[in-house]
């Protein structure tokens, strides 16, 4: 029985409960609700979560475990001698799983009974053949040990799995039949239901923490793993970035690193100028009616997905100035440039920093206006000198929160900047970011456990820990500062 | 005191200082309008460039012509068996309809100088043979007849018809030649060759790198909308769970501190971390397969979570407290209060938060990269729930695909495919517009 079936039918059990529970709970006081402690609805609702909750979370932790404890034992069978040079146990484990499969096909077609499955032995029958028949392809040759162990895991796996089925909806009924023999007018269904929903809501929000310290676990164990294969002094300070296939790559962070803060200085420097002048003309000098037609459309600048902007750098931007900028200077012939992503990522950033800039400027109180405008100053003094040191660590905030973006951003330097790692300080030419090799090193073909692939964990998490410490830094500037007028 | 003229400031006449701080104002003044216009010029560049790029990929030149099927080439042994047809290869229907179409000339006596037979037969799609293959065997009592049969015409025509391909860029390109542009206008002047709305890019599958023109975004679309659907399904019953903890139950005290903290902090954590979270966790931990619509759903539930979270919590807090005592006040529990009474006049604007979440969700494409979603997917994934677990392509990730091919011609179909991505934006953006005019209440 699938998964899907027997959550189905662990739901319907439940169901079933409901209706009954709430009947019962009727019947027992003669249709008289008054004499109930809750309503009847709660009460089907009791034997309703009675019947589902433990059962579902039995499947959901067994699905879990079973996996790794039949992985163990089958993996007990295979004699040490047997792993060739050139394989290990993973890539072995993986054609007994293909074999287990294949052999569960070759039963649900009929072209083997049961029987003549466990009497097969690989070393008289072409396995490899009879599976290729049914669609499941092997590398290989089959031996003795590995058919035996894939017949074993075939065994455990149909035995785990009917185990299953049975201990779920044994407990399924179990559930309902004792909720439904609590039932009573004095039994506080109300309370328990709410119990329930409550603990659910905690687990829900929990999904935050546990979403965090699944990056944290897997960025750090993997990393972990590249810097047993790969040192780590190497990775912080080494100015060379040259990944082979056949090993012995140079995997230095130094020119990523560099493509990245360059990339992100010319997205800063386009993007904050422009954003905060216009947030100042908004918010100070626009009328309603210029305000309410250019707000939106700048905001719209902020709700095109980054591929959009990824796809403009590629095709017009990055032509547009290598021809009419790098090609006449002599500076360079590549139409994906540092000056290419970072121009566009500006343009990104623009309402990113102009929406942040708003909230600042307008967080400033109104009196401080007034008072500089009794004074005799003019509009733009006032800004210069009232409103923006008063909002200055706003500000700030917003910038450091818009360069945690754009040292995240992926899509405009995958398809703008380049692929090239280079330390130069030519806006021209291709250089490439810590993003861009994450995705180049994990898109490949190369063996999971390389360090060439192991590598793209160990940049995510430099890329993780500096944009979380960015944002904690500019949350806390902010709301310092937000505390100030309060 | 006359003396003193000089000195004297006059009210009606600004002095030196006065003008200095005036046009220090109108240059302040200038540099806000230019931000401004910057801004607004940038947009309008940017969609104007993706539109004319991307609006020609919604037509394609098509062949239409009559073709004879002689069953003497496509059914040697004669007797209408599907497995002996199957012996005629998409080669030998290739050779077949390259005469078809150097026939269909002669009829119409249009001259083929300067071409040769195989240019002839290169002015179709690769796909062409197939296309008629697989017509043949679904229907063997179509052999002897005269169908009429549509096809694409090749890239490089479609491009010279849509001013991407010149005859200068032609005489270099050893797919192509002058002489076969000059044979396609004639073609088209004799209406053999048609440009017209091309549905196969909107619903047909992606082709190989060789078969620009029937590439097609029907595997995206359908892999993008199997991954909305799951987002749906568990970002917003998961987000308004939180959410309603966090607003209306939770306590101040260190575990809410560290999931608020948590969750400002996810809202910022760049989405590239997010694939590598769906890698190393759904795919090489719990063994979920790769570039699938449930793994990409995965990840970018736990991207949108927090935007998620923060709309709905904007919109409860946004429910008066009058209306959770009024529900106290007559006897209902805390549960019942929030449950019966603010979760329904929140509503809106939660669906609004989650609407504008699941935009940006369609759009993302950094971690779908990362969990296998390049892949070259020509199979449609089946109906839902089995459909969830075949592999998929998406929208957005189908044009990153299609921008690292070498043919210009894909160009135009990424473009094309923005346009379409786009335009799903926009509506969802639309719905929720309006979801916020009709049903917010300000208290």
């Amino acid at each position: 029985m699938n998964a899907g079936l027997l959550a189905l039918l662990v739901v319907v059990i439940a169901a079933a409960g409901f209706i009954l529970g709430r009947r019962r709970s009727l019947a027992i006081v003669d249709g008289e609700i008054i004499r109930l402690h809750s309503l009847p609805g709660y009460y089907g609702q009791s034997v309703f979560l009675f019947a589902a909750a433990p059962a579902l979370l039995v499947m959901l932790v067994w699905m879990l475990a079973q996996p790794a404890i039949i992985d163990s034992r089958v993996s007990a069978l295979i004699p040490i001698e047997s792993i060739e040079e050139g394989s290990s146990l993973g890539l072995i484990m993986s054609d007994v799983r293909r074999i287990a499969d294949g052999l569960d096909i070759v039963v649900a077609q009929g072209r083997l009974s049961e029987d003549q499955v466990q009497n097969m032995r690989a070393d008289l029958t072409d396995v490899r053949d009879r599976l290729a028949d049914v669609g499941v392809a092997l590398g290989s040759n089959v031996k003795q040990a590995v058919f035996v162990a894939a017949k074993e895991y075939r065994q455990l796996t149909g035995f785990a799995r009917l185990a299953m089925s049975v201990v779920v909806l044994v407990l399924a009924l179990a559930g309902a039949v004792f909720a439904y023999a609590k039932i009573s007018p004095d039994y506080r269904a109300r309370n328990v239901s709410e119990t329930a929903i409550k603990s659910l809501l905690i687990l829900s929000s929990t999904v935050a923490i546990l979403t965090t310290v699944g990056i944290v676990l897997s960025l750090v164990f993997e990393t972990v793993e590249f810097f047993r294969l790969y040192p780590a002094q190497d990775f912080f300070l080494s100015a060379v970035w040259n990944p082979q296939f056949r090993g012995g790559s140079d995997l230095g962070i130094l020119p990523l690193l560099w493509g990245t803060l360059f990339v992100s200085f010319i997205a800063l420097a386009f993007a904050v100028p422009i954003g905060m002048m216009a947030a100042i003309y908004l918010a100070e000098y626009a009328t309603p009616a210029v305000r309410s037609v250019v707000k939106p459309a700048i905001e719209v600048l902020a709700g095109i997905p980054t591929i959009v902007y990824g796809l403009f750098a590629l095709i017009t931007v990055g032509p547009l100035l290598r021809d009419y900028l790098a090609q006449p200077l002599g500076l360079g012939s590549s139409s994906s440039s540092v000056l290419t992503a970072g121009l566009v990522m500006g343009i990104m950033l623009i309402p990113f920093v102009s929406s942040l800039s708003d909230d600042v400027i307008n967080a400033v109180p109104q009196a401080m206006r007034d008072g500089s405008y009794g004074l005799g100053a003019t509009r733009s003094e006032t800004v210069r000198q009232v409103i923006l040191p008063a909002a200055l660590p706003g500000i700030v905030g917003a910038i450091l929160l818009a360069a945690s973006r754009a040292i995240g951003e992926t899509m405009i330097v995958v398809m703008g900047a380049g692929a090239a790692a280079k330390l130069s300080l030519n806006p021209f030419e291709a250089m490439t970011t810590i993003t861009v090799k994450i995705v180049s090193q994990l898109t490949g073909d190369t063996e999971f456990a390389s360090p060439e692939t192991l590598v793209a964990f160990a940049l995510g998490l430099s890329l993780f820990i500096v944009t979380l410490g960015l944002n904690i830094i500019a949350l806390y500037v902010v709301r310092k500062y937000r505390e100030q007028y309060e | 005191m006359s003396a003193d003229a000089a000195t004297t400031i006059s009210l009606l006449k600004p002095d030196s200082r006065t003008r200095r701080r005036n046009a220090a104002e109108a240059r302040f003044r200038s540099y806000g309008i230019a931000a401004i216009v910057i801004s607004v010029f940038a947009l309008v560049f940017l969609l104007s460039s993706v539109l004319t790029n991307g609006l020609s990929a919604f037509t394609q030149t098509f062949l239409v012509m009559d073709v004879t099927l002689d069953a003497a080439v496509l059914d040697k042994s004669g007797n209408r068996d599907i497995e002996e047809m199957k012996k005629v290869t998409t080669i030998g229907y290739g050779t077949f309809l390259q005469k078809a179409v150097i026939a269909e000339l002669e009829a119409k006596g249009i001259s083929t100088e300067g071409v040769s037979a195989a240019e002839v037969g290169g002015l179709l799609s690769k796909e062409a043979s197939g296309q008629l293959r697989d017509k043949v065997l679904a229907d063997p009592g179509l052999l002897g007849k005269t169908i009429r049969f549509e096809t694409y015409a090749t890239g490089r025509v479609d491009g010279y018809f849509k001013g991407r391909v010149t005859m200068e860029s032609a005489a270099l390109d050893k797919n192509t030649s002058p002489e076969q542009l000059e044979l396609a206008d004639r073609m088209r002047a004799a209406g053999l060759l048609t440009v017209s709305f091309n549905p196969g890019f909107l619903f047909g599958p992606d082709a190989s790198e060789l078969r620009p023109e029937s590439a097609g975004l029907g595997i995206a679309i359908l892999g993008s909308a199997y991954m909305m659907i799951l987002v749906l399904v568990m970002a917003l019953p998961i987000g308004v769970a939180a959410s309603i903890y966090l607003e209306e139950f939770a306590a101040r005290n260190r575990f809410t501190d560290i999931i608020e903290v948590n969750i400002a902090n996810l809202a910022a954590v760049p989405s590239i971390v997010f694939g590598i979270l769906g890698l190393a966790l759904f795919i090489n931990f719990v063994g979920l397969p790769q570039s699938t619509p449930v793994v990409g759903a995965l990840v970018l539930t736990l991207m949108t979570l927090p935007t998620i979270i923060i709309a709905t919590r904007a919109s409860l807090k946004s429910v008066p407290p009058s209306i959770r005592e009024a529900a106290l006040g007559v006897g209902a529990s805390k549960m019942q209060t929030v449950f019966h009474h603010v979760l329904p006049l929140a509503m809106p604007g939660i669906l609004t938060g989650t609407i504008i979440g699941m935009a940006q969700a369609l759009g993302e494409t950094a971690p779908l990269l990362l969990i296998g979603m390049v892949a070259f997917v020509r199979d449609y994934p089946a109906a839902p729930p089995e459909g969830f677990f075949d592999p998929a392509a998406a929208l957005p990730v189908q044009v990153y695909n299609w921008t690292q091919r070498a043919d210009p011609a894909f160009v135009e179909r990424a473009s094309g495919a923005i346009i379409v991505l786009l335009v799903f934006l926009l509506i969802m953006n639309i719905i929720a517009i309006v979801l916020r005019r009709r049903f917010e209440r300000r208290w």
